[in-house]
């Protein structure tokens, strides 16, 4: 037993800490989300070890090198301000390593400091810091507020506020699209989609072909991928923003329609049937398209899986851990497959996250234990006071998923002891089937394992 | 020297690279400072020095007080391996929120700290300030004092504070931590055992990745010197607590423990040797060096040690063999967060026929660097607190065909088409000891000669 320490009751009450963490803090999500703009380097104002965790995390989740620049706070700076450390650190970044954009995040500590980074970016455009034709993008991160995904969902905000821009002609046959806090491969595969329905986009972060790129031969500071400065400004022209993921994608596409005028419909993640059909419908619509026989027919196929493969969904119970985006997508998505998600936390502190969670737990007509914010101890808890088949989670659940022997399917960040979540989706109908794929492997190989000799099945 | 490759350093960072050359006096590099603001630096804080350093003890309660974002980052990342309670594998923080940043977060730390000895019954905590405790200026100590009058355990504060310093600050914050235990009673009416009481020594430095630590207590053993305490390697607060009855300690790892040990020579009298348990000269070394500590009172133990290394370079040379036949005459870089083990592998890898061509560290000191710099051969980097850009361009440059180094640097050794081998935290296999070294073979061998790099541009060309 990994996790012996657990008992099954609470022996006290505990409201003053968390133990063994469903979330982690905000810089992180802000760097992840700089990943996603071309020749970008993410800069991590604070003490240098913020950065070195997340580019240690970023890269075991990515098996890719990760690049991001610090401010190296010392206890002077900590007194006297981090402006110095800045404007050092914005001339030796554009000196040396040349990016297009710096995107620069606070921490705790600069904040609890009061640094005030607009005036101080102000100051570094002042004094030719900043050369001419460079962007710096800003994103107020403290790590005791929200989460990875608030963090991400500021600095996609701070893309907008940064350079979206509306000029006299806009381009009405363009759409922006905020992707939430997904994989490099549902970028990618969001990307194929719009394609495939004829649709012009602006997608934005994008971390396909950054932190799922090819072996080259090279190391490249910045990968081919991402989206561009031209681009980042030119979603202030575009028809419409279409935010996939209320928390992680809601505050860009609202700044836009304030700052630009574009208007905004905010989605869940495409991920599942229902929400790939809200997904792929609201494009048909904003954009007065067609939905293709290609995508018509990808949907028949996880329409198919899911009628073929139901006896063997229905009625297994789920314990779920990871971010209220991603939550919400797939407690839908088990729910339409018949099957019961039963005990539910994530880290990320959010008022709606329960709301949205109940529309489609509702259904269950059984009570559900949710905890927002919470932690994987509670859920290993809950795991032991009634069993579940399934557990969905990123590589932290694998403690209790074998100390209680559960299969796990490895599911949002981060993702540390497997590859695959790089490079194929999650979103869309191909990636509901290979969700469901992976649903039906833990499931009915662990039928195999359990079976009796007389009872071992050749067929299923 | 270096003339096409140091044209684009960053002016700060020009003292802390050099080229060896034949027959010259080492060359004093500009090491220990701070890296420049904005540059992609490897290194890490404070705070992360104290955690690796302490984390290892199982049967304690390590209490991050903090954000969530620094108990995550540091839970359960190093493999290090318990024989017994597995408290240490769990991740617990006050996860400070803005309020308490506000408010201040002692009352939070002290409702933790109560609730968790309620339940866990640890044999002592351990409390890590984070940047922003520092900050607000929680009196932890206090509620650690008060927390540890009332549950009669000891509750001890590490000063690690992120920004106050480098990751070595924070081996320092985690040793203060430890000398407060070493020397203590569990039970308040029984003495500590008399200081230097026991024939025995403590290994300082060695975390059990992989359970190294089981083998050099075992090859200890094996010559007759018991081991009272490892520090902190499978550790337990109730040996820690009597570590100051051997007679000796034996240091490994350059920043992390020579501290402590410098305490305890003052505070108990204990002299220590400097040892690495990496290559078999060294582990050899460490083990003559013990037997040599005890030549007074135990003459026979040289005799002993001697057996110990002739059995096991009988059983190991033979095996390395055919892994240096396909080794020989390849180039090997070195990035590692000390450099005293930067020593040990230059010798490792001459034991397979390979040529350091490049070598840095993350901490390394004046001292390390002289060193290295005889030891290595001319022509070979030596460059402390290295960015990607630069480490990438130099292993090119030198034609490497193996790094050695940690996380951050896996992906890019695999991205230039380079075999790489995890000598940190990622370690899965026991490296140390003669046993060690034949898994180090193995290891460095499995990637080098892997059919994979047949694939890569770079080699093909």
């Amino acid at each position: 037993m990994l996790l012996r320490h657990t008992p099954a009751e609470p022996a006290v009450a505990r409201e003053a800490l968390t133990i063994n963490p469903a979330k982690t803090c905000q810089p992180i999500g802000a760097m992840y989300a700089a990943l996603g703009i071309h020749a970008c380097m993410p800069h991590s104002h604070g003490s240098q070890g913020c950065c070195s965790y997340h580019r240690s995390m970023l890269t075991r989740h990515y098996k890719e090198p990760v690049m991001a620049a610090t401010s190296c706070f010392t206890e002077g700076a900590s007194v006297f301000g981090g402006q110095a450390n800045l404007l050092e650190a914005l001339d030796n970044i554009f000196t040396i390593y040349n990016p297009d954009v710096v995107a620069v995040h606070t921490t705790c500590l600069s904040e609890t400091i009061g640094d005030d980074l607009k005036q101080m970016t102000a100051k570094a455009i002042d004094s030719g810091k900043v050369p001419e034709g460079k962007t710096v993008l800003l994103a107020n991160t403290p790590s005791y507020v929200g989460s990875h995904v608030t963090g991400f969902s500021t600095m996609v905000k701070g893309m907008v506020t940064g350079l979206a821009a509306c000029t006299a002609e806009p381009k009405l046959d363009v759409f922006n699209i905020i992707p939430g806090y997904v994989e490099p491969s549902d970028m990618e595969e969001i990307k194929r989609l719009t394609q495939a329905l004829g649709v012009k986009t602006i997608l934005f972060p994008d971390t396909s072909n950054v932190l799922n790129g090819p072996m080259t031969g090279t190391f490249q500071m910045y990968p081919d991928g991402g989206t561009t400065v031209a681009e980042l400004r030119a979603t202030g022209d575009s028809r419409a923003t279409l935010a996939l993921g209320p928390m992680a994608s809601s505050a860009a596409a609202k700044a836009l329609e304030v700052q630009c005028h574009v208007p905004c419909e905010i989605l869940e993640l495409p991920i599942g049937l229902t929400a790939t059909d809200t997904f792929i419908d609201a494009l048909r619509r904003l954009a007065g398209v067609s939905v293709p026989d290609s995508i018509n027919r990808e949907r028949g196929q996880l329409l198919d899986v899911m009628t073929d493969m139901h006896q063997y969904t229905y009625g297994k119970k789920v314990a779920l851990a990871g971010d209220p985006d991603h939550l919400v997508a797939l407690t839908d998505f088990l729910v339409t497959m018949d099957m019961q998600p039963i005990h539910i936390v994530s880290g990320t502190p959010g008022k709606h996250t329960e709301e949205r969670l109940r529309v489609s737990l509702d259904k269950l007509g059984r009570p559900v234990n949710v905890k927002i914010p919470g932690d994987l101890y509670q859920l290993h808890q809950w795991i032991q006071q009634e069993p579940v088949d399934l557990i969905i989670g990123g590589t932290h659940c694998k403690y209790f998923a074998r100390d209680e022997d559960i299969p796990l399917l490895r599911f949002g960040f981060p993702i540390i002891d497997r590859v695959g979540h790089q490079y194929f989706p999650n979103v869309g109908y191909k990636g509901g089937l290979r969700l469901l794929e992976k649903i039906l492997d833990l499931l009915m190989d662990r039928q195999d394992r359990d079976a009796p000799e007389e009872k071992f099945e050749l067929v299923m | 020297m270096l003339d096409n490759a140091l044209y684009d350093l960053l002016d700060d960072r020009k003292g802390q690279v050099l080229e060896t050359a034949l027959d010259t006096a080492p060359v004093a590099i500009r090491c220990e400072t701070r890296s420049a603001a904005g540059s992609v630096s490897q290194r890490a804080c404070v705070f992360c020095g104290s955690r690796v350093v302490l984390y290892p003890i199982a049967d304690a309660l390590h209490l991050v007080h903090g954000p969530a974002g620094c108990a995550a980052y540091t839970w359960d990342i190093r493999g290090a391996l318990s024989s017994g309670p597995a408290l240490h594998r769990h991740s617990f923080t006050t996860d400070l929120r803005e309020t308490d940043v506000v408010y201040g977060g002692a009352a939070k730390l002290e409702q933790a700290l109560r609730a968790l000895i309620a339940e866990h019954a640890p044999r002592a905590a351990f409390v890590y300030s984070t940047c922003i405790v520092g900050l607000i200026g929680d009196d932890v100590d206090a509620v650690c004092r008060r927390v540890a009058a009332d549950c009669g355990i000891p509750v001890i504060p590490v000063d690690s504070e992120g920004f106050k310093g480098t990751k070595k600050d924070g081996y320092k914050a985690a040793c203060l931590a430890l000398a407060r235990l070493i020397g203590t009673s569990a039970d308040p009416l029984v003495p500590p055992a008399p200081a230097r009481s026991v024939a025995g020594i403590n290994i300082l430095g060695e975390f059990n990745l992989a359970g190294e630590a089981w083998m050099i207590r075992d090859l200890y053993a094996r010559m007759g010197v018991p081991v009272v305490a490892t520090l902190t390697g499978d550790g337990r607060v109730d040996t820690i607590r009597r570590a100051h009855t051997a007679r000796f300690n034996v240091v490994q790892c350059s920043g992390s423990m020579l501290g402590l040990a410098t305490m305890l020579e003052e505070k108990f009298g204990q002299p220590y040797r400097r040892v690495s348990y990496f290559g078999l000269e060294d582990m050899a070394q460490a083990l003559y060096d013990v037997a040599d500590l005890f030549a007074d009172e135990d003459p026979g133990m040289a005799a002993r040690a001697a057996a110990v290394v002739a059995e096991e370079m009988g059983r190991v040379l033979p095996l390395l063999a055919p892994f240096r036949r396909d080794l020989e005459g390849a180039r090997a870089a070195i990035y590692v967060g000390g450099a005293f083990k930067a020593h040990s592998l230059i010798k490792a890898l001459r034991h397979l026929g390979m040529r350091t061509v490049l070598v840095g560290s993350q901490t390394g000191n004046q001292e390390d660097y002289e060193r290295l710099q005889q030891l290595c051969d001319p022509g070979t980097i030596i460059l402390d607190d290295a960015n990607p850009v630069e480490l990438s361009r130099f292993v090119l440059e030198k034609q490497a065909d193996l790094l050695i180094g940690g996380v951050k640097e896996r992906p890019i050794a695999y991205k230039l088409g380079l075999a790489f081998c995890d000598h940190n935290h990622e370690r899965k296999i026991p490296l140390a000891g003669f046993e060690g070294m034949v898994n180090f073979a193995r290891e460095v061998h499995g990637s080098v000669t892997s059919p994979v790099w047949k694939f890569s541009a770079r080699r093909r060309s």
